[in-house]
């Protein structure tokens, strides 16, 4: 079960991501985009998912990611990321309840490429009983 | 004329294994659900799903074709209710259609729907996108 004291912490990463032409350019060709200038809208998760992931493995948080099904998912998007960002992610706990013995957490992960805001992420996560 | 009502006409996408594969090794996401059938039906799946977030991706496609590209959209938004399931050696549909629901100055939020067999696999599926 997730530890009550980790909802409304904010876990940032030590290092930053940087995007590469290839990297965006792979996944606008699985989904048929051929502009490739910038990255598609989901794309972020490629970030998102692994960091907040890593950030929010601390034994601490006892978040069970073997038993993760994702839920919902929101993006809000300040621009497009495009190849030679180098971004930072952090990760928020902002919302955790239980329903019938489902753990339902929500995560928030904001990519910053210095101090610019570029996307946020919300990952609605159920962690099945 | 784009005003509230406006439908987007409904388009199709198709989804394979190596669709999966592909999206796995461009996301990062090599959960095995999405790869290996012994191993998703273990689990208690029907057989390989595809990724929540492949249709999602695949959902923003609809949307930025309409729109005029990826930087057009400002949210999107979606929860997944039921999985798309891809059996081996068959093309699954993912069947994608928008209704204009507001309309801004500059932009426009779109209520988006997308089904596999006749089935929602989407809820609440949202998008802003600027569009003038």
């Amino acid at each position: 079960m997730l530890n009550p004291d980790s909802v409304g912490r904010t876990f940032t990463g030590a290092e930053s991501v940087s995007v590469t032409q290839s990297e965006i350019t792979a996944f606008a060709l699985v989904i048929g985009e051929t502009d490739f200038l910038v990255a598609p809208p989901t794309f972020s998760i490629r970030i998102t998912l692994a960091q907040s992931q890593a950030l929010l493995s601390d034994p601490d948080v006892g978040l069970d990611w073997s038993r993760v099904v994702h839920g919902d998912q929101k993006f809000k998007i300040q621009r497009p990321i495009i190849a030679g960002d180098v971004l930072r992610c952090s990760s928020t706990i902002e919302n955790y309840k239980v329903v019938a013995g489902n753990e339902i957490v929500t995560v928030r992960s904001d990519l910053h490429a210095d101090v610019e805001l570029v996307v946020s992420t919300w990952s609605t996560l159920v962690v099945r009983a | 004329m784009i005003e509230v009502g406006t439908v987007i006409a409904e388009r199709v996408f198709w989804v394979d294994r190596e669709l999966l594969k592909r999206y796995a090794d461009a996301s990062g996401d090599h959960n095995p659900i999405h790869q290996d059938e012994v191993f998703a039906k273990s689990v208690g799946l029907p057989d390989v799903i595809a990724h929540g977030m492949l249709t999602m991706a695949l959902v923003g496609k609809f949307v930025t074709d309409w729109a005029g590209g990826s930087v057009a959209v400002k949210e999107f938004s979606a929860r997944f209710v039921k999985p798309v399931v891809v059996p081996a050696d068959q093309k699954v549909d993912l069947t994608v259609s928008a209704t204009v629901v507001e309309v801004f100055d500059g932009a426009v939020r779109l209520d988006l729907s997308a089904t596999s067999g006749g089935v929602k696999v989407l809820a609440m599926a949202k998008a802003l996108v600027l569009r003038s």
